[in-house]
């Protein structure tokens, strides 16, 4: 496998879904010897899974201040994830965490990278919304041109 | 002299399930209050359970926790055939120890090796801890794996799983599903022996709980889902008899309700408990381990409980082992569970990581729950660790502030407290005069 796509979120929560729909989409264009899987709940899986593939994205909704609907690049090879104050609970070991234990086992693939959605709303039961949704194409876009694929 | 009022506020609790808070006011040299205020908003599942379908109960109860959802599942479906009157044949509730196992490797193992390892380690996090200590955690990680691998084989899916119905499960697995894990597991057996030897070496605070240790027990198993009630002071009732001995009250600072003994007072259910009550029936190898750690017949040292939790890890390894080697598929998945035929009240108790867990429910004949309780470990324990704070903080006043704060949430931690599941919490304060 020379890549691996992976949705993160949770779809019953507005705009928390674009990276598992994303992901959903991404996985009838990419390529053949490219995976796409959801890993909706505990990012802490993830160290299990991005072993598998040279470079791995991470589609993930994110809160930053920023216009809903950006989507930020981070590639992850380049530095230091910032956290924020440290995890209030095992349930808020989120990716950032996670990218950070993988680096201090050595368990992170070759390249990786985050593609972030700015999020505006994660309302229960809510649907990803329409700039987010914009955010979300823009991110396979951008996901389509790291792996290739149509 | 002018006395002197220290207030110990811990604001947010690191490394616990879910978001709670500590409040210490000591005066005069002596702790006043030691409160542990679990905030995460109630959960109000009970009232929700209400008008819903008695099948539906164990799916609903399982998103209580994403740690310990087998264990809702569990107590739940255990509570409903107990309301219809079934019992489910004997290789159902062999494979459902089997799911058991995996959520206790899964807990415990996150529990040992990312929550509370770093408190004996010197380290902030687990993150930090990694750096150090990369092999361990490893170790660790892959231990979990394989926990949440039998939940994925067992439940559908290694979070929330979906397979597990009132009367079995939807759908049993082959013999060929279970030789993969079967492979998987001696590695992890010696992974889980690793994890109590290196548990084993770390530094304990001396401390010593003198209260009554509650948990299930049964003749011949570690009790996971099967066993009456018993304690270190001679409690010895069925399920059915729980309600009777156990009671709730709601305190003003905290989202749980706190239980007691009905005339006994503050009881601790748990690793500590069940290994009290029941050491005798551990597997072979995970006897000897915990023989070769030092554990003794009872231990009361509440540090020590994560030496306790590595030896039920190796515990629940051999029992996979021992399940899946005697495993034949079941003729049928499931035992068809008819709603009962008039008002009916059943109740169910198992053992989820952290302690016992009790379902009963109220059901009618058209199979509409109309009244259900859940009365979760962390929510039983809330008393002994603050009990155990107010001692902590005692012995330890002439320490700095910094040093202090630390100790509190060390005590917390212990006790692996799931407030998630306890408001259906943690935030130090110290308030000294």
């Amino acid at each position: 496998m020379r890549g691996l796509v992976i949705g993160l979120g949770s779809a019953d929560r507005g705009d928390d879904g674009a990276g598992l729909e994303a992901a959903n989409a991404l996985a009838r264009l990419v390529p053949e010897d490219v995976a796409v899987r959801s890993l909706p709940g505990r990012e802490i899986t993830l160290l299990d899974h991005w072993t598998d593939a040279p470079l791995v994205i991470v589609i993930d909704a994110v809160v930053s201040g920023a216009v809903p609907g950006t989507v930020h690049l981070v590639d992850v090879s380049a530095g230091r994830l910032r956290l924020g104050t440290p995890p209030g609970s095992s349930h808020a070991f989120g990716l950032a965490e996670v990218i950070e234990l993988g680096r201090a086992l050595g368990r992170l693939p070759e390249r990786l990278i985050v593609l972030g959605i700015e999020a505006a709303d994660c309302r229960a039961g809510a649907a990803v919304s329409g700039p987010v949704r914009a955010g979300l194409r823009e991110a396979i876009r951008m996901a389509l041109a790291e792996v290739g694929g149509s | 002299m002018a006395s002197r009022t220290r207030t110990i506020r811990i604001d947010g609790l690191t490394r616990v399930e879910g978001h709670g808070s500590v409040y210490v006011k000591v005066a005069g040299g002596r702790v006043v209050d030691a409160e542990l205020r679990l905030f995460e908003a109630p959960r109000l599942f009970e009232a929700l359970l209400a008008g819903r379908q008695f099948t539906e109960a164990p799916d609903i109860t399982a998103r209580i926790c994403g740690i310990c959802p087998v264990a809702y599942q569990m107590s739940a479906c255990q509570a409903m055939e107990d309301a219809c009157a079934v019992t489910i044949p004997e290789p159902l509730r062999e494979l459902r120890r089997l799911l058991y196992c995996g959520e206790w490797i899964e807990s415990h193992t996150l529990h040992i090796y990312l929550l509370h390892a770093p408190d004996f380690l010197g380290f902030a996090d687990g993150i930090t801890m990694a750096r150090d200590h990369g092999e361990a955690v490893r170790r660790g990680l892959a231990l979990k794996q394989v926990g949440n691998e039998i939940v994925t084989v067992l439940g559908g899916r290694e979070i929330h799983p979906i397979n597990v119905r009132v009367g079995g499960f939807y759908r049993v697995p082959t013999r060929a599903e279970l030789a993969g894990l079967r492979e998987r597991l001696p590695r992890a057996r010696d992974a889980a022996l690793e994890t109590v030897r290196w548990v084993a070496g770390f530094e304990f605070p001396e401390a010593q709980l003198d209260c009554e240790l509650v948990a299930l027990r049964h003749p011949t198993e570690y009790p996971m889902n099967a066993g009456r009630l018993a304690s270190t002071a001679g409690l010895d009732i069925p399920v059915a008899e729980i309600e009777s001995r156990i009671e709730e009250e709601h305190l003003r600072y905290t989202n749980a309700l706190h239980a007691r003994l009905k005339e006994r007072g503050a009881y601790l259910t748990g690793p500590l408990a069940r290994y009290a009550l029941n050491a005798e029936r551990l597997s072979p190898m995970a006897r000897a381990a915990a023989a070769d750690a030092g554990l003794g017949a009872v231990c009361r040292n509440p540090y020590e409980a994560i030496v306790v939790r590595a030896v039920e890890v190796l515990h629940a390894c051999e029992e996979a082992i021992r399940i899946i080697d005697a495993y034949e598929a079941p003729d049928r998945p499931a035992i068809a569970v008819p709603p009962p035929s008039h008002p009916a009240v059943g109740k169910g108790c198992t053992e989820a990581p952290r302690g016992m867990l009790y379902h009963r429910y109220d059901v009618g004949p058209d199979g509409l729950i109309t009244a259900a309780r859940i009365v979760p470990p962390t929510s039983q324990n809330q008393r002994v660790i603050e009990q155990d704070l107010r001692a902590a903080v005692e012995r330890s006043l002439a320490l700095p502030r910094a040093d202090l704060e630390r100790t509190c949430e060390n005590v917390v931690r212990c006790y692996d407290p799931c407030i998630s599941c306890a408001t259906h919490f943690l935030r130090l304060e110290l308030d000294e005069t």
